[in-house]
C-alpha cells in the first residue's frame, strides 16, 4: 500500500501556526518595558522601539502588565480526526504525488489572516480544517488531482500562500465531502523568460518575494508588490484581483497578466496565443480573475515583466490637515504624473509611524528630528494633531526621477504641503510589512485589530474617511468596548477617477465577554458605512465568505445569476467547494 | 411606556438674576460659545461666496442658462443678489442690543422665563460633536428673538434661523433680524430652480460647516390655534440631506417646545381665524403693539428637548446607496423612501415638541369652561359654574391629564381654589366673575345697539382665544377622545367594530391633529392603554366595556372633539348644498363663512369655534385626501 509522502520543503516550518510571518520574527515588550523586534529579516529587526510602549498604552489604555498569551503548541486532540474519501486516497497516492493528513498540516492551511481566524488559533480552537492536504509538483499534477477529485466527488480547496483576508479558506461547516487542500508551493519555478516580449512564464505557486528574487537575477521584476508579497502567490494575485504598491508603474494584476492557465472539472482554460489585447468577446481572463478559488486552480501564468529600475528615491511631504493632503493627492491623479507609489495617512497614523521609529544612534540625528519638529510645528505653524503626511516612492531613469520628485513636490507645495525627508518614506513603506506582526503583539495585550480597504471616487474620499472611522468609534461605544479604539486611515491608492481607502481599526478588549464577536460587528457596520458612502465591497482583498452578503447589491441580480451560471457551467458538483464569492 | 413615568428636567428662571443685576453689564459681557468641534467661525461674507462657488450652484445656473438662454454671468448676478437678500449677517453689538433691550422688555411683559438647563447642557454637547438643528414650535413672533436670547444668555454658540420675506416689510426691524442671525426666504418660489439651490445651498453649507447651529420652524408659520401644525418638510429635507449624502456624519436634531401662559397675540390670531383683516407686518404696527407692554403676560417655559441623531432615526429605513449613481451636486427629487422617512420623521419632532409643552392650569379651567358654556347655552341657562365646583372639576382633571403624561405645572404647594383663581385673574379678559359664578366674557342676549352679526364675532373672538388655550392641552388627550368619540360612535361594542371606528376617525382627522401617518395601531393601543390603566374602560376577549365611572371620562373627551366633528359636518354640509362647480379656492373661506354664519345666527349650530378659518381649511384638506372631494384645473 502507497504512503503518504510529504514534499522536500516547505514554508511551514519557518512560519508561524497562529499568528502572521517568519517564526523568529515578533515583536515584544522586553523586561524594561521596551519595545523590540525579534530576528534578522528586516531593517527594524533587532532594535528597540523607544516610543512604542508609550504610544500603546496611551492609545488603548492598555498595560504592558496585563499580558493575553496565545496557547503556545497546538494540541491535536483539538483537531477533528479527517473525513476520507477511501477511494480517493488509494488512487491519489498511486499517482505518487505528495500529500498528507497531518493536524498541523491540515490546520496551517484550514485558515486564513482574518482576526476570528487568528484569534481562535491562539486559544487553540480549531474548526472544520482540510482533511487531507495534497503538493501537486506541476500543471499536470493537478489535471490528475482534479480528474480524481470529479471522479470521487471531494471537495477541493486552492491553497496558495494562505494570506487571505476574507474567510476564503475556511472551510465551510456544512460541507461533508472529503475536504481536499490543493497546496501550490511546489509549483514555484519560472518555466522562461521571452526578453522580446518581455515576459514571463510561471507557475503560479510561486510567492511574491522568490519571484522577484528570481526575475532580479536575470536583470528583472514584475513590479507586482502586494503588501503580502513576502508570502503571498501568484495563483492568489489572480484568483482574488490583487494589486500591488507599485501599480502606477507596473500596473495591478489584471494589467500584467498575458495569459492564465487554469483547471477546471470542465477540462483546461487558457487562451490561444499570448496577445496584448484582443477583441474576442467578453475577456475570459475576467472570469478567472477575482474567482477566488470557485471554478478550478491557476496553475500556470504569463505576466510582464520590466527591467529593474536603475533607481529608487523615496520621499515624504507633510501636509497642514488630511484634506489638504487628499487634495494634493488628486491634483497628482489628474496630472497623471503619480510616483511608483504615493500614500497619504491621517493624523493618527502619522503619530503611529512616529511612535515605531527605533532607538536613534547618535545624539545629531535626534537633534535635526527636533529640529524638524520645531520647524514644521513652530515655524510653519502646523497643527500637531491635525498634520499628515504623505510618502512616496519614486522608480527609473535617476534623471527622470529626480525630474518626476521635483513636479510632485511643486505640485504638493501648492497644497501646503512641506517635503519631509527621504526617512519618512521609506519608514512609512517598512510600516506595511511589519504590520501585521504589530497585531499579533497587540493580542498579547488584550488589543485586537485589522485593516480594511475599499474603492471610492475623487468627490468622496475625505467624506469615507470621515464618516467611516467615526462610525467604527460610535460602534465601538454602543457594543460596550470599554476604551476608546484607534480607527484610521490612509489613501494609498490613486486612479484617475478615485482612490483606494484603507482602514486600520484596533481596541482594548478588557471586560469584554466575546471580543470578536464585538470586533465582527463592528467591521460589519463600518463595512455598511463603506457602502454607504459610495465605496466599493473591495479594492483588492476579495469578497470571500466574509462579504459575500452585499455581493447581490454590488453587482445586481443579474450580475449574480451570470456568475452563477458560469459556475454551473463549469463546476457543476461544486468540487471547488469553497463557497467564496457568490 | 407608561407616560406617566416620563422624566422631565427642571426649570432655572433666567430673569430673575436680570432683576438683580445690571442688564447693560449683561449686553456686554464676554461671550464665547464653544463651536462645531473647534470650527473657527468664517465671515457672513465668505459663507455667501461658498455658497456661489459651489459645484452644485455651477450647474444649476448652466442648467438655467440653457434653458433660458441667459447669459451664465448674468445668471450669476442674479445669483448674488438674491443671496445678498437672503444672507444674514450676524453681528454680536446687534445681539447685544437685543440682549439690552429685550431684557427690559420681558421684564416687563412677563413674569419669568423658564428654561430647563439640563436641556442647554446637553445642546451645548451635542453642538461639539455635530451640526445642529434647532427646532423651535412657533406661537409667537416672540420665539426666534426668544431662542436667541436664551442661547445668549448660556454662552451657547448663536443660531441662525430661517425667517419668512414679510418681515422684510418692516425694513428697519428687517435689518435688525438679519443682524441678529435671521435669513429671510421667499413665501413661495415653487419653480424657481435658482432660487431653489441658492437656498439650500446656503442652508447647507452653514450647518455643514457648523458655522452656526440652524433654526427654523418645523411649523412653517405661527400657530393661530396653538395646536401644532402638520409639518413643513422643505427645510427638513435640505437639512437631512447632508446626512443622507454622507457629507456630515450624523446631524443632531434639537426639538425645542415654547409654552406661553398668555400668547401676545392671543386676539390677533382670534380675529385672523374669523377674517377680520389682519394688518400688514409694519414697523409702525408693531410700535402700536406697546399697549402690549403694559399687561401681564405671565410666564414662559423653554423646555430643549434631548438631541435626536439624524443618523439613528435613518437606521434602517433609509438606503443611502440610492446617492452612489450619480454626482450629489446634481440636485434630484428625493427617492420615495427619503420622502416618506422626511415625513415621519417631521412627525416625531413635532410630537417631541408636543410632549414637552408645559401646560399651566388655566389651559384645563379653559377646557371645562368652553364645555360648561357650550351645554349651558344648550340648555338655554346664562348662569356661569361656582368657583367651587370648577376648582372640584379642574382637579379631576389635573389627575387625569397627569396620568395622561401631561407636562402640566400646577403648584401643588398652593390650594386648588387658589390656583383656580389666580388663572382666572391673569385671564381676566376672557372671564366673568359674577356672585361667585364664573363663566366665559361672552355678551349673551339683545343688544340692541349692536348689529347681531356684529355681536356673533365679538363673542367668537372671545371662544376661539379660550379654544386656542384648550387647544394646548389636545396632544395630551386626542387620542383617548379619539377613542372615546369612537366607542359612541361605533354601531357596537365589538372590539373590531371599535378599532374601525377609531381608525376612521383618525383618519378624518389627520389633518386637525398630530398623528403620525401609518401609527393607527399604536394610536388605537396607547389610547386603550391609558382609558384602561384609568379605569375608565375594560376589554373582554371580544368587547369593550365603559366602567360605572369612565363615563365622566369619556364623555370629558368626546365632548373635547365635539366642535371639530360639528366643523366638519359644516363644511360638507356647505359642500352638498351650496358649492357648485364654479367654487374656487379662494372662494371657499368666504363662502363656507357666510354659510356658517347664517347657520349660527339662526341658532342651528352650536360651537361658534366652527367659523375659524383653519378648522375649514383643514376640513377641506381632509376631504381632498379622502377623495370626496376634487381640484380641478383651470
Amino acid at each position: 500500500m502507497p504512503k503518504y509522502t510529504k514534499p522536500p520543503s516547505h514554508l511551514q516550518e519557518i512560519l508561524k501556526w497562529n499568528g502572521w510571518g517568519y517564526s523568529d520574527t515578533r515583536f515584544l515588550f522586553n523586561k524594561k518595558g521596551q519595545a523590540e523586534f525579534t530576528g534578522k529579516r528586516y531593517r527594524l529587526s533587532g532594535m528597540i522601539i523607544p516610543a512604542l510602549q508609550n504610544w500603546f498604552e496611551g492609545t488603548f489604555g492598555a498595560s504592558v502588565q496585563h499580558k493575553s498569551p496565545a496557547m503556545p503548541i497546538l494540541t491535536s486532540s483539538a483537531v477533528q480526526p479527517p473525513t476520507l474519501n477511501e477511494a480517493f486516497v488509494d488512487e491519489l497516492k498511486s499517482t505518487g504525488i505528495p500529500c498528507s493528513h497531518d493536524a498541523e498540516d491540515r490546520v496551517f492551511r484550514g485558515h486564513g489572516h482574518c482576526l476570528h481566524e487568528v484569534f481562535a488559533l491562539r486559544e487553540g480552537k480549531v474548526g472544520r480544517v482540510p482533511d487531507i492536504v495534497v503538493w501537486p509538483n506541476c500543471h499536470n499534477d493537478v489535471v490528475k488531482i482534479v480528474e480524481l477529485a470529479c471522479k470521487h466527488n471531494v471537495c477541493l480547496i486552492p491553497y496558495g500562500g494562505g494570506t487571505s483576508v476574507s474567510s476564503a479558506l475556511e472551510c465551510p461547516p456544512e460541507e461533508t465531502r472529503c475536504i481536499v487542500s490543493l497546496d501550490t508551493s511546489q509549483m514555484n519555478r519560472i518555466l522562461w523568460i521571452d526578453e522580446k516580449n518581455l515576459t514571463a512564464h510561471v507557475e503560479a505557486g510561486i510567492v511574491g518575494q522568490e519571484l522577484e528574487r528570481l526575475l532580479n537575477e536575470s536583470g528583472y521584476c514584475t513590479g507586482h508588490e502586494p503588501d503580502s508579497m513576502e508570502f503571498s502567490s501568484l495563483g492568489g494575485w489572480v484568483a482574488t484581483r490583487a494589486s500591488g504598491m507599485k501599480k502606477n508603474i507596473y500596473g495591478n494584476i489584471e494589467d500584467l497578466v498575458v495569459h492564465v492557465k487554469m483547471v477546471t472539472p470542465q477540462g483546461v482554460i487558457e487562451k490561444g496565443c499570448q496577445c496584448p489585447r484582443m477583441s474576442t468577446g467578453p475577456d475570459i481572463h475576467h472570469f478567472i480573475m477575482g474567482s477566488e478559488g470557485t471554478l478550478g486552480v491557476v496553475t500556470e501564468v504569463t505576466m510582464k515583466i520590466r527591467p529593474m529600475p536603475e533607481y529608487q528615491k523615496y520621499g515624504s511631504v507633510v501636509f497642514p490637515n488630511f484634506e489638504q493632503g487628499v487634495a494634493c493627492l488628486r491634483e497628482v491623479a489628474k496630472q497623471r504624473c503619480a510616483p511608483a507609489s504615493i500614500r497619504l495617512m491621517d493624523n493618527e497614523q502619522f503619530k503611529f509611524g512616529h511612535a515605531l521609529k527605533p532607538q536613534v544612534s547618535s545624539i545629531f540625528t535626534s537633534f535635526l528630528d527636533g529640529l524638524k519638529k520645531f520647524y514644521i510645528t513652530k515655524f510653519k505653524g502646523f497643527d500637531p494633531d491635525r498634520l499628515c503626511v504623505a510618502t512616496l516612492l519614486f522608480e527609473g531613469d535617476r534623471e527622470k526621477v529626480l525630474q518626476h520628485e521635483k513636479q510632485v513636490y511643486d505640485i504638493a507645495a501648492k497644497f501646503g504641503g512641506l517635503a519631509a525627508g527621504e526617512d519618512n518614506g521609506q519608514r512609512g513603506y517598512m510600516l506595511t510589512f511589519v504590520i501585521a506582526y504589530l497585531r499579533d503583539l497587540g493580542m498579547d495585550y488584550y488589543v485586537i485589530g485589522e485593516s480594511f480597504e475599499t474603492s471610492v471616487p475623487w468627490d468622496r474620499v475625505l467624506d469615507i474617511c470621515r464618516n467611516v472611522k467615526a462610525r467604527i468609534i460610535q460602534e465601538c461605544k454602543d457594543k460596550g468596548v470599554q476604551f476608546s479604539p484607534l480607527s484610521t486611515c490612509r489613501v494609498t491608492q490613486t486612479y484617475d477617477a478615485g482612490a483606494c481607502v484603507y482602514f486600520y481599526f484596533a481596541f482594548n478588549y478588557r471586560g469584554l465577554s466575546d471580543p470578536v464577536h464585538v470586533y465582527e460587528q463592528v467591521e460589519h457596520a463600518a463595512r455598511e458605512e463603506i457602502l454607504a458612502n459610495g465605496g466599493s465591497l473591495s479594492h483588492h482583498h476579495g469578497v470571500g465568505k466574509l462579504r459575500k452578503e452585499w455581493m447581490r447589491e454590488t453587482i445586481s441580480d443579474v450580475g449574480m445569476g451570470m456568475l452563477k451560471s458560469v459556475k454551473n457551467y463549469v463546476d457543476p458538483k461544486n468540487i471547488f467547494g469553497n463557497r467564496n464569492l457568490i | 411606556i407608561d407616560p406617566m413615568l416620563k422624566k422631565r428636567d427642571d426649570f432655572e428662571d433666567i430673569l430673575e438674576e436680570r432683576r438683580n443685576s445690571s442688564d447693560l453689564k449683561y449686553a456686554l459681557r464676554c461671550y464665547t460659545p464653544v463651536l462645531y468641534k473647534g470650527v473657527t467661525p468664517c465671515t457672513s461674507s465668505m459663507l455667501k461666496s461658498m455658497v456661489l462657488q459651489s459645484d452644485q450652484l455651477h450647474y444649476v445656473i448652466n442648467q438655467v442658462s440653457k434653458e433660458t438662454g441667459k447669459a451664465t454671468d448674468d445668471i450669476k448676478e442674479e445669483a448674488s443678489a438674491i443671496l445678498e437678500e437672503m444672507a444674514q449677517c450676524l453681528q454680536l453689538s446687534t445681539v447685544r442690543f437685543f440682549a439690552f433691550t429685550l431684557s427690559k422688555a420681558f421684564k416687563t411683559l412677563f413674569r419669568s422665563i423658564c428654561v430647563n438647563e439640563d436641556g442647554i447642557q446637553r445642546l451645548q454637547q451635542a453642538i461639539q460633536e455635530h451640526p445642529v438643528v434647532l427646532l423651535p414650535s412657533h406661537r409667537s413672533y416672540m420665539d426666534f428673538l426668544l431662542m436667541s436670547y436664551i442661547l445668549y444668555t448660556y454662552d451657547v454658540a448663536l443660531p441662525v434661523i430661517a425667517a419668512g420675506m414679510d418681515f422684510m416689510g418692516m425694513k428697519f426691524v428687517g435689518e435688525m433680524l438679519r443682524m441678529s442671525g435671521a435669513f429671510f426666504i421667499r413665501r413661495s418660489f415653487g419653480g424657481d430652480k435658482l432660487y431653489w439651490a441658492l437656498f439650500s445651498e446656503y442652508v447647507k453649507t452653514m450647518l455643514k460647516n457648523g458655522f452656526a447651529p440652524v433654526e427654523f420652524f418645523l411649523e412653517g408659520t405661527r400657530s393661530r390655534t396653538s395646536k401644532s401644525l402638520t409639518p413643513k418638510l422643505g427645510l427638513l429635507n435640505i437639512v437631512m440631506d447632508p446626512f443622507l449624502k454622507g457629507e456630515v456624519f450624523d446631524v443632531n436634531v434639537v426639538p425645542v417646545s415654547i409654552s406661553y401662559e398668555r400668547v401676545l397675540e392671543e386676539t390677533l390670531y382670534a380675529r385672523e381665524l374669523l377674517g377680520i383683516p389682519k394688518p400688514k407686518e409694519s414697523t409702525s404696527g408693531l410700535f402700536k403693539a406697546r399697549k402690549i407692554l403694559s399687561e401681564d403676560y405671565g410666564s414662559i417655559h423653554v423646555y430643549f428637548g434631548q438631541p435626536v441623531s439624524v443618523r439613528s432615526l435613518a437606521q434602517g429605513k433609509v438606503n443611502r446607496c440610492q446617492f452612489n449613481l450619480v454626482p450629489r451636486h446634481i440636485p434630484r427629487r428625493p427617492s420615495e423612501d427619503i420622502a416618506s422617512f422626511v415625513n415621519d420623521s417631521a412627525y416625531r419632532l413635532v410630537r417631541a415638541q408636543e410632549e414637552n409643552m408645559v401646560l399651566k392650569p388655566w389651559v384645563l379651567v379653559a377646557s371645562l369652561l368652553l364645555q360648561y358654556h357650550h351645554q349651558n347655552q344648550a340648555a338655554g341657562q346664562k348662569r356661569g359654574i361656582a368657583l367651587g365646583e370648577l376648582t372640584a372639576q379642574a382637579v379631576w382633571l389635573r389627575d387625569l391629564s397627569r396620568q395622561y403624561g401631561a407636562f402640566l405645572h400646577w403648584p401643588d404647594h398652593i390650594p386648588p381654589s387658589e390656583v383656580v383663581s389666580s388663572s382666572l385673574t391673569l385671564h381676566r379678559g376672557l372671564v366673568r366673575i359674577c356672585e361667585d359664578k364664573v363663566q366665559l366674557a361672552v355678551e349673551q342676549g339683545p343688544h340692541s345697539s349692536v348689529a347681531p352679526e356684529e355681536e356673533l364675532l365679538s363673542q367668537a373672538v372671545i371662544l376661539l382665544s379660550c379654544a386656542s388655550y384648550r387647544n394646548q392641552a389636545l396632544h395630551v388627550f386626542v387620542r383617548p377622545a379619539l377613542l372615546a368619540l369612537a366607542i359612541h360612535t361605533a354601531s357596537s361594542n365589538q372590539k373590531q367594530e371599535v378599532f374601525n371606528s377609531f381608525s376612521f376617525l383618525r383618519n378624518m382627522f389627520s389633518n386637525e391633529f398630530i398623528l403620525c401617518p401609518g401609527a393607527t395601531v399604536q394610536d388605537f393601543e396607547e389610547a386603550c392603554y391609558l382609558l384602561v390603566k384609568t379605569g375608565a374602560l375594560q376589554f373582554t376577549q371580544q368587547e369593550v366595556l365603559v366602567t360605572e365611572r369612565g363615563h365622566r371620562t369619556l364623555a370629558f373627551l368626546s365632548t373635547m372633539l365635539d366642535p371639530f366633528l360639528q366643523g366638519y359636518q359644516v363644511v360638507c354640509r356647505f359642500l352638498c348644498e351650496e358649492a357648485t362647480e364654479t367654487l374656487t379656492e379662494k372662494q371657499f373661506i368666504p363662502a363656507v363663512r357666510k354659510f356658517i354664519k347664517k347657520l349660527l345666527l339662526a341658532g342651528r349650530l352650536r360651537y361658534m369655534e366652527v367659523l375659524s378659518s383653519d378648522l375649514q381649511k383643514n376640513s377641506l384638506a381632509a376631504l381632498l385626501r379622502l377623495g370626496a372631494v376634487r381640484k380641478m384645473k383651470g
